[in-house]
């Protein structure tokens, strides 16, 4: 296959940045998005020109780290991370988009690689059990009903990747704030700071500086792990339910 | 807890949801006794004046028209202080956009703040041309009947009801789903029933408000 890439080029954080057109022959179908910026990266490089910065690490979608918006997409035409995302879903001859991420909480660090400290405050401000952590508890001491873990799971299964942020016009973290709150919030080991983890969470979201809901629902579809719109609806009802509790001012 | 609420994206939405729903629910009272032309004059205008005298004894003449007023001033400015407020903090969360644009949500989400304000704007002529009667030509005071059938004779006044009319259907549909969600009474199985539920409020909301002007351009009302 032949394809034009048009890559987001940025120096620092500061410096302004520009889509920079590069064309690249003999891609294979087979090959994985990030394989083909390897592979462009390696000609860059003998060519002595700066190799574009991109996050990757696992590269089996299940770490969270890649993130490109490809074709206005996060994560590209499938469901699935930019590491899993194959070039059999291009045709030969397309010209393809690369961006980074935007949102004003994640500031472009260089190229295609964004700042995502922001999710790590988020959990910082309560996605977070409180345990004693010495000797393993017995295992029957705290039952999970299945529903309850199977729940838990399903939103347990977010890798903070911020394709939600990224995919939202809004530049909105809800689909994230709220796959952790209900991960935590489904268990009972979770139930102790079910009030507060909700309130600051929320509250380290905002302070973030990301947009608000608007229910657009594309956060949910660009989600890699699935993750559902009605997780947002459960964290809403679970706010106002601590908001009525705590008694907060 | 009040500043909690004010001071969060979340409690803010809340507002608006709250504020939307107590709109929306007068829009349907609204609409449903509009439809009462449909029976004439002496009822429609009979249902008019029992708007003046409703709660009497106990209120004075005009008294509860005014609490209603009173209540969906406090609605209005409240949904769109919060929806201004959110909208620039939606805008500046995303100061550089995407080089590449695709169409995005659906055409009823993606109009949700411009229909607003053109909504707003509706309510603003609506209220000069029916309420305070100073935009609506040959309108007689105590008349609402004939006021009625007075606007929906021009051109103009068919065609900004009717157009704000589809602007609201489009606003309800969205806004109503969206406020079960933002009150967290929406879940996965429930989802379809509440989208359903929109689309039904909205249709038969604008349809109904629709139906006036139609009436009086075919004839049926006269």
């Amino acid at each position: 296959m032949r394809l034009t890439l048009r890559i987001w080029r940025q120096k620092n954080a500061t410096a302004p940045g520009a889509m920079k057109a590069y064309d690249i022959d003999g891609v294979s179908p087979d090959m994985s998005f990030l394989e083909v910026l390897d592979t462009l990266n390696e000609k860059l490089t003998l060519e002595g020109e700066d190799p574009v910065a991109f996050d990757h690490d696992c590269r089996e979608g299940i770490c969270g780290a890649c993130s490109l918006v490809i074709d206005g997409q996060a994560h590209g035409p499938e469901r699935t991370t930019s590491c899993q995302l194959h070039m059999r879903s291009f045709r030969d001859g397309d010209t393809i988009d690369v961006e980074p991420w935007r949102a004003a909480a994640f500031p472009v660090v260089r190229d295609l690689v964004v700042d995502r400290g922001a999710f790590d405050r988020i959990i910082q401000a309560g996605g977070y059990v409180s345990v004693p952590t010495g000797s393993a508890p017995e295992a029957h001491a705290t039952p999970v009903p299945k529903a309850d873990a199977d729940r838990a799971f399903e939103h347990a299964e977010c890798i903070g990747c911020g394709a939600c942020v990224a995919a939202c016009p809004n530049g909105s973290a809800m689909l994230f704030t709220s796959a952790k709150v209900n991960h935590l919030g489904a268990l009972p080991q979770g139930a102790p700071e079910r009030e507060t983890r909700v309130l600051d969470m929320v509250a380290q979201m905002d302070a973030e500086g990301f947009g608000g809901c608007t229910l657009t629902g594309e956060c949910a579809t660009a989600c890699p792990k699935g993750i559902p719109l009605t997780s947002i609806t459960s964290m809403n009802r679970e706010w106002l339910r601590a908001t009525r509790k705590s008694g907060r001012r | 807890m009040a500043r909690n609420v004010w001071d969060s994206t979340v409690g803010k939405k809340t507002v608006m949801a709250v504020s939307g729903l107590v709109m929306l629910l007068y829009l349907l009272v609204h609409m449903l006794g509009n439809l009462k032309i449909f029976f004439g004059p002496s009822d429609y205008n009979g249902y008019a004046h029992w708007l003046r005298t409703l709660g009497e004894p106990a209120l004075h003449y005009e008294w509860a028209l005014w609490i209603i007023r009173v209540v969906l001033v406090a609605s209005v400015v409240a949904h769109i202080v919060t929806a201004y407020q959110l909208s620039r903090r939606d805008i500046r969360a995303r100061p550089v956009g995407y080089v590449h644009r695709r169409a995005r949500a659906t055409y009823a989400t993606r109009t949700m703040r411009w229909g607003g304000v053109i909504l707003a704007l509706f309510i603003v002529w609506h209220l000069l041309d029916l309420t305070t009667l100073t935009v609506n030509r040959n309108a007689q005071p105590g008349h609402p009947y004939q006021n009625v059938e007075a606007t929906f004779h021009t051109w103009y006044g068919d065609v900004i009801y009717i157009v704000a009319m589809l602007a609201l259907g489009l606003h309800v549909r969205h806004g109503l789903w969206s406020a079960a969600q933002t009150l967290g009474v929406g879940s996965r199985s429930r989802d379809r029933a509440l989208k359903t539920v929109a689309t039904v409020v909205a249709v038969v909301l604008a349809g109904g408000f629709i139906a006036v002007p139609v009436g009086v351009m075919t004839g049926t009302v006269h």
